[in-house]
């Protein structure tokens, strides 16, 4: 396909239609399986379904992953050990610029997806490096975050409730970090190899990445900082 | 410069493990002599090593796993003969030894003995039994199984540099973090765990994605063979639960490296934390291993019988429900905990009711062995023993599920015999049954058969001898992990279990005796037809050993017992099938990522159990570039000439010619 250029929304719905699984789109009851998507006896899914699929599945795996920090959270919530409790350490503004910054990046993410769908490599690349400069902007405010707290004297060594705070919230920056990571290398591989299918399979599977990585800190948002808030 | 590493790590006092690793060393040194005086590097490079075929993969699983089950095997020797030594006088292991030694044999049976066996036959069966040519990710693949053996290899050098863990299989902190255990051996434990785990998650993720995205033409998910069910399953659990080891380990990793509180008794920290977060991996990870052996009796129940399975779709549901129900039943292993009654009683209730689906299992195997034309084989003397040992493993299973009987044997010998009761009797008897009967497929010959029922004999009553006083030991009320003991009642018991082990002993020679006896007259066992056992499901339509690309036109299933069906439609009708039209095959490159990456990471965990930071930052960043050049390459696959794809199949039809006259003469069929 030759440029087809702005606005992108136009690709994402013909990508929707395209979809075999056609995700909200689909009636309820039976109805006939999709040859090409793995379904019933109509034989192996394609390449791009499979590798699609496959990612799911480990994305399903990270979720639990994060699910058992969020119940060490939980469970250690309370237990601040004569030292600072969570409302004493959330700064709601700068979280607030975190999160718009996070989900905007979602956004541009999704952009740069409709221009790969478009083969613009142009649009895929800049918006692309939009999403990694708001990722970026992500991993820094929470760095000061971080920094700023240990100065008060307060890092995970000082009690169980602290312990389960960094450990939720590193580990969900460390999960933004290395997608930093993986976006530099798709930017360097679309820009060499240019769209061939497994380079686009692995921009299928980066957005997955980045966006279950919004949902996960929406979660954050709302059950450290702003439940944390209110006590 | 080398971290807390020096010369005293080395364990000059300790005669055992010292002999011990020395003799390792030495056969090791003699194997790569070998190698490389045969000239046999570039064949393995090539063949196996870097390859991604799902069936070398599996077979090199498997060797993992055998491997690692005689490891642990010396420990259990080593644990039983030293506790039957130390009635009133010292035995022969110190305590802070004897301690590692039942560490070791529970980490290692478990994680780098009965898990790599189990996810070899999912590996090696999976794409053959659904009529396709490898998994979703021929590559990633290949990462996984290095990154179980590189957490199988930390395990082993944890032997010569250093200590293993001393606080059992499963490192409960308060003991298990730095004020109580400030040595190397638990550090050890976490990085060969959590790198082998994710090793593990990689192939669960693969083999979900491989049934639920991979099948061939006809094959509907109520097509397919048990076995791929139960792997389904099994990988679910992978999938579902393994996340949590990572994260429970990642937690105990920080507290003992960063002085963090997630599990410690002071700062707030919850040891009771691990013990529920652990368990909530622990539980499932015991039917992660047995689903698969499930599936594996199932196909041997219907084949030896030569009757279709009794009840699929019922076994297909039960499989299921112990899929679901067995993440609910965590909590029974520390009813002591104090949870009150309210929890207890679910947990009791919700253990329970899991022996129902097993319970739907075992009827079915009996029935397909009803009215059927039963063989006793090799692998069918496995499963029935498998069958009586394992009721009464689930029996004893069921005692322990209601918390008052539980508060009187928890930590008890009679858990010890539970556990092992079922763990051998349904794990390890289903491996042993599927080595027997898909070893002519991995290698072209069977294995000898008077060997291999001498084997399963000695195996069987072993077993018996060596558990049956545990049972009665622990209603005496011996607790388990004793180093030393002070009850002169006990002695026999004791005594009687060291001949058990005995007998065990002469039950694992037998299956050595067993293999180099068919190596050695593999010609006269050769496997010519490729469907040694009169098969039912694809598997059995390849030649033995399948070629690499597994069927050169992928099969149109029409029903379930997919082979079975074309098998009778061509004694029917008196031919094969029609010659088909053959097509050039694109199959994936081998690769060197995986064990790059195992290189990798095994210079990382042991850097990091050492605190030889440097190291560890460079072995992190080098696996990044090797991935990142690995994602550079342009040739995924190669293709294979139809002239090879077309010879090799009329060779196959060739033998299946043969094999129909004979079936057609022996009227094997009905």
């Amino acid at each position: 396909m030759t440029y087809t250029g702005l606005p992108a929304s136009v690709e994402a719905i013909r990508r929707v239609r395209e979809d075999p699984h056609r995700l909200g789109h689909r009636a309820h009851g039976p109805e006939e399986p999709v040859a090409g998507a793995g379904h019933g006896e109509t034989g192996p899914a394609r390449k791009r379904i499979i590798v699609g699929y496959g990612f799911w599945i480990y994305l399903l795996s990270d979720i639990v992953l994060f699910s058992c920090f969020f119940a060490a959270f939980a469970v250690l919530r309370g237990a601040t050990a004569g030292g600072p409790t969570i409302s004493q350490i959330v700064d709601i503004p700068r979280v607030a610029i975190e999160t718009t910054a996070l989900l905007l990046s979602s956004y541009t993410c999704m952009l740069s997806f409709a221009a790969t769908n478009a083969r613009s490599r142009l649009w895929t690349q800049i918006f692309l490096l939009i999403t990694g400069f708001l990722g970026l902007v992500f991993v820094l405010l929470e760095l000061q975050e971080f920094i700023e707290l240990a100065a008060r004297g307060i890092t995970p060594q000082v009690s169980g409730m602290l312990t389960s705070f960094f450990g939720l919230v590193g580990l969900h920056g460390l999960h933004v970090t290395l997608g930093g990571l993986w976006l530099a290398t798709m930017l360097a591989q679309v820009q060499v190899k240019g769209f061939r299918p497994e380079i686009v399979h692995r921009l299928i599977c980066f957005n997955l990445f980045w966006h279950a990585l919004d949902i996960v800190w929406i979660g954050i948002f709302t059950i450290v900082y702003l439940l944390g808030s209110l006590t | 410069m080398l971290g807390k590493l020096d010369l005293s790590a080395i364990p000059l006092s300790q005669p055992i493990p010292l002999i011990t690793s020395f003799v390792v060393i030495l056969i090791a040194v003699a194997v790569l002599i070998l190698i490389t005086a045969k000239g046999w590097w570039p064949y393995l490079w090539h063949e196996w090593i870097t390859s991604v075929d799902h069936k070398r993969i599996g077979v090199m699983y498997c060797l993992l796993g055998v491997v690692m089950l005689i490891r642990g095997f010396a420990d259990a020797i080593m644990m039983r003969t030293h506790q039957a030594l130390a009635i009133d006088a010292p035995g022969y292991l110190p305590p802070e030894h004897y301690d590692q030694v039942f560490t070791a044999h529970g980490t290692i049976m478990i994680l780098f003995g009965a898990m790599p066996l189990v996810l070899g036959f999912m590996n090696f069966l999976v794409p053959l039994q659904l009529g396709v040519r490898d998994v979703a990710f021929p590559t990633f693949n290949s990462v996984g199984f290095w990154l179980t053996a590189s957490g199988a290899l930390l395990v082993n050098v944890s032997l010569f540099v250093g200590e293993f863990a001393r606080t059992g299989w499963l490192p409960y902190p308060p003991l298990s973090e730095t004020t109580y255990t400030p040595g190397v051996g638990v550090d050890y434990y976490l990085w060969a765990v959590q790198i082998s785990g994710v090793g593990t998650l990689i192939t669960g993720i693969n083999i979900v994605t491989t049934v639920l995205k991979m099948r061939c033409p006809g094959m509907s998910f109520l097509r397919m063979p048990v076995f791929c069910w139960t792997a389904l399953a099994s990988c679910m659990l992978i999938v579902a639960t393994f996340p949590i080891l990572s994260a429970t380990l990642a937690m105990l990793t920080l507290d003992r490296y960063l002085g963090w509180h997630y599990f410690t008794n002071t700062a707030g920290g919850n040891p009771m934390m691990f013990v529920n977060l652990v368990w909530a991996w622990g539980h499932p990870e015991v039917y992660i291993l047995v689903l698969p052996a499930f599936g594996i009796f199932s196909e041997i129940f219907s084949t030896f019988s030569g009757k279709p399975l009794f009840g699929y779709r019922s076994m297909v549901a039960a499989t299921l429900f112990i899929c679901i129900v067995s993440m609910m039943v965590w909590l029974h292993h520390f009813f002591t905990m104090g949870a009150g009654p309210a929890v207890n009683t679910f947990f009791g209730i919700s253990s329970s009711i899991i022996a129902v689906g097993t319970g739907v299992k075992i009827y079915n195997w009996i029935f397909t062995m009803y009215g059927g034309r039963v063989r006793f084989e090799v692998p069918m003397l496995w499963s029935m023993g498998f069958i009586f040992t394992f009721i009464i493993g689930g029996l004893t299973g069921v005692l322990l599920a209601i918390p008052p009987a539980d508060f009187v044997t928890h930590n008890s010998m009679f858990l010890v015999a539970h556990f092992h009761n079922v763990i051998i009797g349904g794990v390890v008897f289903g491996i042993f049954a599927g080595l027997e009967f898909w070893f002519p497929k991995a290698f072209g010959f069977r294995l000898h058969e008077g060997w291999g029922k001498v084997a399963f004999w000695f195996a069987f009553i072993g077993f018996w001898v060596t558990f049956t006083p545990l049972y009665v030991l622990g209603l005496l009320g011996m607790t388990r992990r004793l180093q030393h003991i002070n009850i002169e009642a006990w002695r026999p018991w004791l005594y009687i279990s060291v001949i058990g082990v005995g007998i065990l002993i002469l039950g694992v020679i037998s299956q050595v005796m067993q293999l180099v006896v068919s190596i050695r007259d593999r010609e006269t066992l050769r496997d010519v037809t490729g469907d040694p056992w009169d098969g039912r499901s694809l598997e059995w339509a390849t030649p033995s050993p399948p070629p690499f690309f597994n069927f050169a036109v992928m099969p149109n299933v029409e029903g379930e017992e997919a082979y079975w069906g074309i098998k009778l439609r061509a004694v029917e009708t008196q031919q094969l099938s029609p010659e088909p039209k053959y097509e050039p095959i694109h199959m994936p490159v081998n690769s060197p990522v995986g064990f790059f990456t195992a290189f990798f990471t095994t210079v990382f965990g042991f850097a990091m159990v050492w605190y030889i930071w440097w190291l560890a930052s460079v072995a992190l960043v080098a696996a990044f570039v090797g991935f990142v050049v690995f994602a550079w390459r342009d040739i995924h696959e190669f293709e294979v000439p139809i002239e090879q794809v077309a010879s090799v199949d009329r060779a196959r039809r060739a033998a299946r010619e043969a094999l129909l006259e004979k079936l057609t003469r022996q009227e094997v069929l009905p």
